[in-house]
């Protein structure tokens, strides 16, 4: 039984690192992922306002340390960029369905 | 004499021959540019949609729509908003550039009461020229610098050419000239496309909801809409040109709007003038 708790020790120290707070490194990862989308929907002439106020609050709270804020923003902005994307992609056809004939 | 059997085997070969021609001429006709029955099905849907309004009317936008909405506004165009903007307009139109020449050199007619023959298509550059693209092109080649294509000189000027073409129908030509019809059908797949987060496009307002309200406002039918540019708009407590009115719209349905006389907009403005040939210049207007 005397090994019991260095082993519980080591356990919790092994679980430790998933529970950490985000690093500048996370959230350049983040930002970069949700830039390339962001730039591929500025491509094809499809950009909302929303993925561009998303990239500039994450930006925004990277600047002020809170990089757990500012992946969320990244985040937010990346699945905006997406849905736009593929609003620009399926509306080269579907706008067929709305016109008067 | 042929048998019965083959004269009912040859009737059908014929039947189905005839159908296959019949489909076939429809496949072609859905695939190909045709202006003219695009803007006759567009005027159609409006007549019938709303009876009641008279054709001419349609280029009042919102107040032709409501009857309340239409008692207010003719009595607010015995003092118009735009009145400032029309005079300026003139103003600017008849003062010389530093070099002497004025804008009456730069357009048929000398400028005056060409409003309904903009946009065009110049087969020189091959793409659509817009009465605004023209004026700022007017003011470069006289050593000029170019106005802002959202407001104030350049809503002015505009307000004062419309105003000289006030009541004339518009008259848009479509040349024999395939780059000039694919522009107007990427300005129809722009008006119909749906865009910005609200994943709106510009025909789900004023093709599928006009008279109706969007929050505070009364939404004006596209037909016709651009006859009545450039508005005083009390919501901008300002005077706006077209490129203001799209850039606005973009932004309503949060979509980042693109540059001003981007092509998207000319090929968009050229479309909707043409399904609109025929209905009266009302512009400079006014708007809630």
């Amino acid at each position: 039984m005397k090994w019991s708790l260095p082993l519980a020790m080591l356990l919790l120290l092994s679980l430790a690192p998933a529970a950490r707070a985000a690093t500048e490194a996370d959230f350049k990862a983040a930002y970069a992922a949700a830039e390339a989308a962001s730039r591929e929907a500025t491509g094809l002439r499809n950009q909302w306002t929303t993925t561009v106020a998303s990239l500039a609050a994450a930006k925004k709270a990277a600047d002020g340390g809170d990089f757990d804020g500012a992946i969320a923003a990244a985040k937010e902005a990346q699945a905006l960029a997406k849905a736009s994307i593929f609003q620009a992609n399926s509306e080269k056809e579907a706008w067929k369905a709305m016109e008067i004939r | 004499m042929m048998k019965r059997p083959a004269a009912i085997l040859l009737g059908s070969a014929f039947v189905a021959l005839a159908a296959f021609a019949f489909a076939a001429t429809r496949v072609v006709a859905a695939d190909k540019i045709d202006p003219a029955a695009d803007a006759k099905a567009f005027q159609n849907f409006f007549f019938q949609k709303f009876p009641n309004v008279k054709r001419e009317d349609f280029v009042n936008g919102p107040y032709s729509m409501n009857e309340d909405m239409k008692r207010q506004w003719q009595e607010k165009e015995e003092f118009p908003p735009y009145e400032f903007a029309l005079d300026a307009g003139k103003e600017m139109f008849a003062t010389p550039f530093k070099n002497g020449r004025t804008y009456a050199d730069c357009f048929p007619n000398g400028g005056i009461g060409i409003r309904q023959n903009y946009p065009y298509f110049d087969e020189k550059e091959g793409k659509v020229v817009t009465l605004e693209l023209a004026l700022n092109r007017c003011r470069e080649a006289n050593g000029e610098a170019p106005y802002s294509y959202v407001k104030d000189e350049m809503a002015s000027l505009t307000a004062y050419m419309a105003f000289t073409s006030r009541g004339k129908p518009m008259d848009i030509r479509i040349p024999d000239d395939p780059r000039a019809l694919e522009a107007f059908e990427n300005g129809k797949r722009y008006f119909y496309a749906r865009r910005g987060q609200m994943n709106f496009s510009c025909a789900s307002c004023h093709v599928q909801s006009p008279g109706e309200r969007i929050r505070a406002e009364i939404l004006a039918p596209a037909l016709g809409i651009l006859n009545a540019l450039p508005i005083y708009r009390s919501e901008w407590s300002g005077m706006g040109t077209t490129s203001r009115r799209f850039i606005t719209c973009n932004s309503q349905t949060r979509a980042v709007p693109l540059e001003p006389q981007a092509d998207e907009y000319r090929d968009v403005e050229y479309f909707l003038s043409y399904v609109a040939n025929g209905l009266p210049i009302s512009g400079p207007g006014a708007r809630p």
